[in-house]
């Protein structure tokens, strides 16, 4: 029975593909649509500028977009770039050390996993609140000087959530490594900082990066807790959409979709070409 | 002093960790504390919270109302809410509703997410090396564009089927946002699987249905449980798809609560909702743990 697999799994697979893709396809193809209310695919859009494109040339006139856009990205790149120095720290001391605070650092690094989402979005948004309230009103600050949600709130947000990823990513890779290494390079006369950073690093990277490519991942999906802990000014591409879904929908939603899933696409294939070089 | 903490392990190790745990108590403990505290007071007129002691959230949640006088008045509600009675006393089963629906949903997306999902895995798992990338590498690019995104997607098609706005839609809704979830970590325990077992599975005599049932079904377990974790707890907590394909009839305890914190501003109430969903989800995770394991070898990878 080794390789022969039966025609009807198969087929189920195909079926589940095409489950996965069929929406994607038709978001797509409607970011081409001539009617503004996008309800039925009347004609392929072809007015000035920009002719077939002409959705996602209004993309680039629309400045809340492309701020959403940016903030997006300002928040992952800083949140994955302090969860995995957090996160690798954190897994270091918990595979190599034993110390008092062990098994409630390991309990309190769990719980973001089991929890969800939605409960530690409006925990964090009690908090934020708590401590804007008696910040503004001990400085008596008012008006535009009150102290707010913002990017900063959902950056440490998003190190909050994606730390336990890291840490056990990490941790991970530390279970097979091979203590000798770092003990003949004791013997040979490194100092614990050369041994670091010449042997004990090189051989955690690949899980230091892949902990924080799910860092990253995380952050850029999210919705729910930056939904919480977004303010003005901090709005990203997952709150911009949602917040156009309960207005009108036009075409031009499916073109920044469009445009979203394409970067992805590109960035994805990209990482997998340069991991295979690696390799 | 330096010299002090290369002598100190326990020193070290508690340095390397203290930020994460400083993180982690700042931004998970004591926000769930505060939140706990919130869930026993009350809202005062403007939307404030007055901080008490009260259990009037949670015997709300309960649905419990004024027209309850004693123990037979609280059974004879229960009874004719259990038989599904139009009369009712002292009990309105809004709130009960909502919950039963919740976990309802929560269930049926993570049975159907395995149904749909293990034939895929399999076939993956038992691909030839060579495409068994390519394979997976499809089933990621979906998970990579975002989620509002992709409930997004579905509002065509289903309007073009006319089961916008149904229970139905909310059901599909879910199966597509988590399928891949699911789909991963069973891979990862299929793939782990030696063939060799199937070829000795075959030689002593099991057909393929005793093969699956007896080898690939039993090693394949960690898998979906670990699936099941990933799914189910998001599923419980989750507001975005009944929103987006659900309309404003299907109510899930993830929308009762974002409107009691935005729309409602009864942060005493929507804070004793989210800690009944925590326990709630922490209950069956505790029962569903106990029974088959964590399923963590396969989550570390």
């Amino acid at each position: 029975m080794s390789n022969r697999r039966s025609p009807w799994l198969t087929l189920f697979t195909f079926g589940v593909y095409i489950f996965l893709y069929a929406p994607i396809v038709v978001l797509i193809l409607f970011a081409f649509n001539s009617s503004r209310q996008n309800v039925v695919f009347e004609s392929v859009v072809n007015k000035e500028p920009c002719g077939v494109f002409y959705w996602f040339c209004a993309l680039t006139n629309n400045s809340d977009a492309i701020d959403a856009a940016g903030n997006t990205l300002t928040i992952a790149i800083t949140s994955t770039i302090l969860s995995t120095i957090i996160g690798t720290m954190a897994a270091l001391g918990l595979q190599r050390y034993t110390f008092r605070l062990k098994s409630f650092s390991e309990v309190s690094l769990y719980i973001p996993i089991v929890i969800p989402e939605i409960v530690m979005g409006i925990s964090l948004l009690v908090l934020f609140n708590g401590i804007f309230n008696g910040l503004n009103n001990a400085m008596q600050l008012a008006g535009d000087q009150r102290l707010g949600l913002g990017l900063g709130t959902v950056i440490v947000s998003h190190i909050a959530f994606s730390v336990p990823f890291v840490v056990l990513t990490v941790r991970a890779r530390l279970h097979s490594f091979d203590k000798s290494v770092e003990e003949a390079a004791m013997d040979l006369g490194a100092n614990e900082w050369t041994t670091f950073r010449r042997v004990t690093l090189p051989m955690i990277m690949p899980g230091v990066l892949s902990g924080a490519m799910l860092a990253f991942t995380l952050s850029l999906d999210d919705f729910i807790i930056t939904f919480f802990t977004n303010g003005p000014g901090s709005t990203t591409l997952p709150i911009y959409v949602y917040g156009l879904l309960r207005r009108t929908i036009t075409p031009e939603v499916n073109a920044l979709s469009t445009v979203w899933i394409m970067v992805v696409l590109i960035a994805l294939i990209v990482s997998r070409r340069l991991q295979r070089r690696a390799a | 002093m330096l010299k002090r903490l290369r002598e100190h392990k326990s020193l070290q190790g508690t340095l390397l960790v203290s930020p994460a745990l400083l993180w982690m108590i700042a931004l998970l403990i004591i926000p769930l504390i505060l939140v706990v505290i919130t869930s026993f007071g009350q809202r005062d007129p403007d939307g404030n919270v007055i901080y008490g002691f009260s259990f009037d959230n949670y015997v709300r949640l309960t649905g419990t109302t004024d027209t309850c006088q004693n123990l037979g008045d609280y059974l004879n509600g229960a009874w004719q809410m259990i038989i599904g009675s139009e009369a009712r006393t002292c009990f309105d089963p809004l709130y009960v509703q909502i919950l039963w629906r919740s976990v309802l949903i929560a269930i049926e997306t993570t049975a159907l997410v395995i149904v749909m999902g293990y034939p895929l895995a399999y076939f993956v798992a038992r691909a030839p090396i060579k495409r068994r990338s390519t394979l997976l590498f499809l089933i990621l690019i979906p998970l990579w564009t975002n989620f509002v995104i992709r409930v997004y997607a579905w509002i065509r098609i289903l309007r073009a089927f006319d089961i916008l706005y149904t229970p139905g839609a909310v059901l599909i809704g879910m199966i597509y946002e988590f399928l891949p979830f699911m789909i991963l970590p069973m891979y990862t325990s299929l793939e782990k699987i030696d063939p060799s077992l199937y070829e000795a599975s075959a030689d002593l005599g099991a057909n393929s249905l005793r093969t699956f049932l007896r080898v690939t079904l039993p090693l394949s377990m960690p898998g979906v449980v670990a699936g099941t974790i990933l799914v189910f707890v998001p599923v419980m907590g989750t507001f975005v798809v009944s929103d987006i394909l659900g309309g404003k009839q299907f109510v899930l305890i993830g929308n009762l609560i974002q409107s009691q914190f935005l729309s409602a501003r009864d942060p005493t109430f929507g804070s004793a909702a989210s800690i009944l969903l925590m326990v709630m989800t922490l209950i069956v995770m505790i029962f569903y743990t106990r029974k088959f394991g964590f399923g963590e070898e396969v989550i570390v990878g």
